[in-house]
């Protein structure tokens, strides 16, 4: 039994015992004693990989890397279950979906870590995709589980896009493999990632190229990279709560880490080549653009949720932009604004998952006055969205303040662009969130059980890492930057 | 390229894969639902017969099992689940018209074109046969995209889907000698489950616009009117 078998099995036994389970009450337990096992796992590994370097098993190769967002994926995962349990008991008490709908929810929950953990710990581009096919197929049910003509039509939409957009990374996929048939001797091994990287300068440029377009339409359709985005809104809105928290703070994380991948690959093939820079070029196009579209829609929103996933759109859209740039610094922005993001997005959503409880409703023009009702809600929603949006002492603000530096130094005239997405994303953030947590609450608003140490962990954890990043973790995200653009930051 | 330069299974091959690029525009512009159903049943038989002439052609024994994998699936299984899904939703006598017929055809007809274009570049890399069969597949990849934007009735779209992925296996397949096996299996695991989530979903949707018009699916826009009951 090693750490990677820990890690992996956990989920995946987990996720037949709930499914199995008929007893409603210890579920959510079962849940979150699963999501434990799989952060034990996870550290474990991370362990491991800080002694040996990496980590290799059949089909599976974990480095500096993946396991920071092997460990991030777990602990995301623990403490959404630990806010899912109480929540969906709510959820299932007020009759909004039956008993046997939380057993397909939990079993979901656990299928939906297994293929996260899958797609980042493997070494083979294949399963790689097979394992982001599957993170759809496991969450989609869970985004029509209210059974309202709005969720069925948002796991609609979710489903047909995601597949489409995915079909075409597989076809990308399998250009890649036809580019390698060329290169490496053992057809077997012509998929696997590290033998793919150490062969990356003779794989053909043009095949790669095409190759890369296609990688980049269907992954970064998971993205949410406009114009692919139109799924995530509506997916994030109507779905269950703990789902908006762990689709936007890992899917779209493990989707970029993807993308990343594979522009390692595309980057060593076309080096020799009059274009060595493309695949940089597309991710800031896509992701400047993305950035500006997402930024502006916030302005125009009407529910909270709705809004919040614009949010994480806006901050892929930034991710990607960062990744493209390339380079150690802008490197090490991206990779620390992955982590801030995942962390503070998920406590806003589950701040948001009590705020609507609260007011029985999404609709933003209806939250009002949450500080009076419930002043942990509101201080944590109005504390998230001051995080999120990039203020100091935040983490969010180290990691922009990373990239803009970054700009700066490459492309000075995207600083200015950069600068007035913040603000315009920031004016649509607090426009709508200043009336929903100060003003007078409505007549009979009453407070309701909320459990905020998820949140009151992950804004810590934010805070901190906007403070002082440890050394270990500063050590840890440096060699990850090393292993994706040759260069030390540190 | 002219085609004395392949052997006579190479030419087979083409031969039936261009026959599955034919049965992609059959299938766009099929009215009728049951027959569409067939029709997409024969495109996957063709791709199960490309992948065993590539298996006879070469020495690779591993695609006889895929041969015999896309046969039960593609043209077995999933054909037999979409029927009994239409026989249940009452869907056996459905006719469904596109809007504008020979706009359609037009533009899968330029998606071919395109798809040749797409794939000029690659002549460096030799072989006129893989760059014939790229282009077809991806022909058949995007006809079917083509298919999802244009049908408006959920299973038409279904269809869609399964026929852009009979297009990736044809890819898979005759470009590169075929997937390695886990992959493979991956694959086919996660269309056998899409197939099973879709048939969910048409339930789901009649029951929830007591209809498979999926164009009437419309509520959640930028100016959507927020509902009552807290997510």
């Amino acid at each position: 039994m090693n750490a990677l078998a820990l890690t992996l099995l956990t989920p995946l036994l987990g996720g037949l015992a709930l499914i199995m389970m008929r007893a409603l009450g210890p579920a959510g337990w079962v849940n979150l004693g699963v999501s434990a096992l799989t952060l034990a796992g996870a550290l474990w590994l991370a362990l491991s990989v800080a002694a040996q370097g990496t980590v290799e098993g059949t089909g599976f190769r974990v480095d500096a890397f993946n396991v920071y967002l092997v460990v991030l994926t777990a602990f995301v995962g623990l403490t959404t279950s630990i806010f899912s349990r109480p929540y969906m008991r709510h959820v299932c008490a007020t009759g909004r979906i039956s008993v046997g709908s939380l057993r397909i929810y939990h079993g979901m929950y656990q299928a939906f870590m297994l293929t996260m953990l899958v797609a980042l710990t493997t070494d083979n581009l294949g399963v790689l995709w097979v394992a982001v096919e599957g993170a759809t197929l496991a969450t989609v049910l869970l985004v029509s589980l209210y059974r309202t003509p709005e969720a069925v039509e948002a796991a609609w939409k979710y489903f047909i896009l995601c597949g489409v957009g995915i079909a075409l990374a597989l076809f990308g996929t399998v250009l890649t493999y036809f580019a390698s048939q060329h290169v490496v001797q053992e057809a077997e091994a012509g998929l696997t990632w590290s033998v793919l990287h150490a062969h990356a300068h003779a794989l053909d440029p043009t095949v790669m190229r095409i190759a890369f377009v296609f990688l980049l339409v269907g992954y970064g359709t998971k993205v949410g990279l406009v114009p692919m985005h139109q799924w995530l809104p509506d997916a994030h809105s109507e779905g269950p709560t703990p789902m908006s928290a762990v689709l936007s703070g890992l899917l779209l994380k493990v989707a970029l880490y993807a993308v990343i991948r594979l522009k390692m690959l595309v980057d060593g093939s076309l080096a020799e080549t009059a274009t060595p820079h493309l695949a940089g070029a597309l991710l800031m196009g896509f992701g400047l653009a993305t950035f500006l579209v997402a930024g502006l829609f916030l302005h125009r929103q009407r529910d909270i949720k709705r809004m919040f996933s614009y949010s994480s759109i806006e901050h892929m859209g930034l991710m990607t932009f960062a990744f493209g740039l390339g380079g150690p610094l802008a490197t090490f922005g991206g990779l620390l604004h992955m982590l801030v993001h995942s962390l503070t997005k998920s406590a806003i959503f589950v701040t948001v998952g009590h705020a609507t409880h609260i007011a029985g409703t999404q609709a933003i023009d209806r939250i009002r006055g949450l500080i009076r009702t419930q002043p942990a809600v509101g201080w944590s929603l109005l504390i998230g969205v001051a995080a999120i949006a990039g203020f100091p002492p935040f983490g969010v603000f180290t990691s922009e303040f990373l990239l803009l530096t970054a700009t700066m130094q490459s492309y000075p005239w995207f600083t200015v662009v950069l600068l007035s997405g913040l603000v315009i994303a920031f004016a649509g953030l607090f426009r709508h969130l200043h009336p929903m947590v100060y003003g007078s609450a409505p007549e009979g608003q009453l407070p309701v059980q909320a459990n905020m140490l998820p949140v009151l962990v992950h804004l810590g954890l934010v805070l901190w890492l906007g403070l002082a990043i440890p050394g270990f973790l500063a050590a840890w995200l440096d060699s990850a930057t090393q292993l994706i653009t040759g260069s030390h930051l540190l | 390229m002219s085609l004395t330069v392949m052997t006579l299974l190479q030419q087979f091959v083409l031969l039936l894969a261009a026959l599955a690029l034919f049965l992609s525009f059959v299938l766009l512009a099929q009215p009728r639902l049951v027959a569409a159903i067939h029709v997409f049943a024969w495109q996957g038989a063709l791709v199960a017969a490309v992948t065993f002439t590539v298996a006879l052609a070469g020495d690779a024994s591993h695609l006889y099992f895929s041969a015999l994998l896309t046969l039960g699936l593609k043209a077995l299984l999933i054909p037999w689940m979409l029927h009994r899904l239409a026989r249940r939703l009452e869907l056996e006598r459905h006719t469904e018209t596109l809007a504008r017929p020979t706009l359609v055809i037009m533009a899968a007809v330029v998606l071919v074109i395109f798809s040749y274009w797409v794939v000029v570049p690659m002549v460096a890399q030799g072989l006129a046969f893989t760059r014939n069969i790229i282009a077809v597949s991806l022909a058949v990849v995007l006809i079917g995209l083509l298919m999802m934007v244009f049908r408006q009735q959920a299973v038409a779209q279904v269809l869609g889907f399964m026929s852009m992925e009979n297009g990736l296996f044809l890819a898979a397949v005759s470009a590169t000698a075929g997937m390695p096996l886990v992959v493979e299996l991956g694959v086919a695991f996660d269309v056998l489950v899409a197939m099973v989530l879709f048939g969910v979903f048409f339930f789901q949707i009649r029951e929830s616009i007591d209809s498979l018009d999926v164009d009437r699916l419309n509520r959640l826009t930028e100016t959507v009117e927020v509902e009552e009951g807290g997510g």
